[in-house]
């Protein structure tokens, strides 16, 4: 009987997560996936706590309070955290994976060494590594983006980097494939401790190159391995529920890693092997054209004469919590008849979708939010394009620089549009380490400065200053 | 021999499902559907249950309710900043 509850809650959860996906397909349902989803896990929850087998609920209470006392909070930070901290909560899904798969692998041996199926055996190995590696993996991430004065943000590499990762991997593997043969040895305990030992290390090892510009990739395969983790526990306790669910999230990251890819024109091994900042030559070829600077009244008055403003938020704008001011910025060019839109690229900021939130969270309606390849036929009839903290996203020498690293990448046509105003926090080089330069086109101004400062001086000459 | 085949036949399944639904999802909510994904796949909860709850001996049941925290944070913050990220798209 309570089997037969626990496999209907199973199924009934299931169905839920698909509908809550399903859901997210337009803003306007998206919160009923929510609810979907709350309730899919309640049941999976209740369903499970029921078993005749629980018999401590003192410990399960106990650790289902520190979930809320820590889960709350994270919940509430601000959003231009919220790369940190989706990063740090992949760590914890595959901490989660690691420590279980663990638990399992001395479960078995204490109850005898017919329940070790070379199966489960292997099940057991990969949960564990993708497990711990996806734990350290997403901290260092998350470390990264937080800006963790002893983590290096900037990629850092050294010769032979890759074989010494993938020779850690490797012997992960390699200790794995004896644990599969001779899971009952009496040095069977130590190989999984060495093997999560080695899936720590190398966690660390695979985020260490990786560049703040690559970080909406990362992420995307870190959510991905978390989901396959999960996947691995259901194969290793034969739970369906864990299989769907963690199949779910592991698809999931998958199509946002190829996307992430494909919007940065790159594949996932040059992502995790080919780190980005090594390829920094001197590209100071040909004669070094100078940029002009703006002041705010004429940015404004160009601003005030468009007809229509295409703004091109990247992660500058996010650093400098400018979007608020963005926003009053669009109040008063759509009240003086001005059109305004947002053009977003894939990958502009920390994560998939990280301008749409900041931009969402500043009450700018959704329908000015413009996909990259729909704006892009549009920009040269627009007026004045507006970068407001992007850079790689809108460096035309994307198209045609065949020694640049971000070659081939697609990029929001800001070049083209009558006039370009760009704000940059300094006068030096972008992510990558290249030279912008739609910054010295003959039609681009310069307005250096905080985003949020620059935007609040725009705002100024609109509301008190110069221009009715 | 429990049903290994099955399981390994609702994986290749739901992936197809999950790929087939994600390919939908709208593009401007990339990052909540990251925080919804993720609450969901603390899934692993049930399992980190059962670990933790059993009679089993305490140490696996401290590794067992470690994991049970872990999953919990990502149910509670997961499910939360979704909404809370959700509430913010306005049409107009």
């Amino acid at each position: 009987m309570m089997q037969a509850i626990g496999q209907f809650a199973a199924i009934a959860a299931t169905a839920l997560f698909i509908f809550a996906l399903n859901w997210m397909n337009d803003p306007k349902t998206a919160r009923r996936g929510v609810f979907a989803g709350v309730a899919g896990m309640t049941v999976a929850v209740v369903a499970t706590w029921i078993q005749p087998e629980i018999v401590h609920h003192g410990w399960i209470l106990l650790a289902i309070a520190a979930g809320f006392v820590v889960g709350v909070p994270l919940s509430r930070v601000p959003l231009t955290a919220v790369p940190q901290r989706t990063a740090l909560s992949h760590a914890f899904g595959g901490l989660a994976a690691g420590l279980v798969g663990v638990a399992e692998y001395h479960l078995w041996l204490g109850e005898g060494a017919e329940h070790i199926t070379t199966f489960r055996m292997s099940a057991l190995v990969v949960e564990v590594i993708l497990g711990f590696l996806t734990f350290t993996g997403s901290l260092m991430a998350a470390g990264k983006l937080q800006e963790v004065r002893w983590i290096p943000q900037r990629p850092v590499t050294y010769p032979g980097q890759n074989v010494v990762n993938l020779g850690v991997l490797a012997a992960a593997a390699v200790i794995g494939v004896l644990l599969v043969l001779h899971p009952t040895a009496p040095w069977a305990g130590n190989a999984l401790l060495a093997i999560v030992g080695l899936a720590l290390v190398f966690g660390v090892f695979l985020i260490i190159p990786i560049g703040g510009a690559d970080m909406p990739t990362v992420i995307s395969i870190l959510n991905s391995y978390a989901g396959l983790s999960a996947v691995a526990m259901g194969f290793v306790l034969n739970s369906m529920l864990l299989v769907t669910a963690g199949a779910l999230d592991g698809s999931s990251g998958l199509i946002l890693s190829i996307i992430m890819c494909r919007a940065m024109n790159r594949s996932f091994t040059n992502v995790l092997f080919g780190a980005f900042g090594t390829v920094k030559k001197a590209i100071a070829s040909g004669e070094q054209k100078v940029w002009k600077q703006e002041s705010p009244e004429g940015a404004a008055q160009l601003l005030e004469q468009a007809q229509s403003v295409v703004i091109i938020p990247g992660y500058g704008m996010a650093v400098a919590q400018a979007q608020h001011k963005v926003r009053e910025l669009y109040d008063q060019l759509t009240k003086r008849g001005v059109t305004v839109k947002f053009a977003i690229h894939p990958v502009a900021g920390r994560m998939p979708g990280h301008m749409n939130v900041l931009l969402a969270e500043a009450n700018i309606p959704y329908s000015a939010l413009v996909e990259m390849d729909e704006i892009n036929p549009e920009m040269p009839q627009c007026d004045v394009a507006l970068v407001i903290g992007a850079n790689d996203v809108v460096n035309p020498a994307a198209r045609y620089a065949k020694d640049s690293p971000i070659y081939g990448m697609p990029i929001i046509d800001a070049d083209k549009a009558r006039t370009v105003l760009a704000i940059k926090r300094s006068k030096n080089p972008g992510f990558a380490g290249i030279d912008n330069e739609l910054y010295v086109q003959d039609n681009t101004w310069m307005l250096f400065g905080d985003a949020k400062g620059v935007i609040g001086d725009l705002v100024k000459q609109f509301a008190g200053g110069g221009i009715h | 021999m429990t049903n290994y085949w099955s399981m390994l036949f609702v994986f290749v399944l739901a992936t197809f499902i999950g790929l087939g639904v994600i390919r939908r999802v709208s593009r401007l909510l990339y990052t909540p559907l990251m925080s919804l994904t993720n609450a969901i796949s603390a899934i692993a909860v049930v399992g980190s249950l059962v670990v933790t709850g059993a009679d089993y001996p305490r140490a696996i049941r401290i590794l067992g309710a470690v994991a049970l925290f872990a999953s919990m944070t990502n149910i509670v913050s997961g499910f939360l900043i979704t909404d809370r990220m959700l509430k913010m798209f306005k049409k107009q």
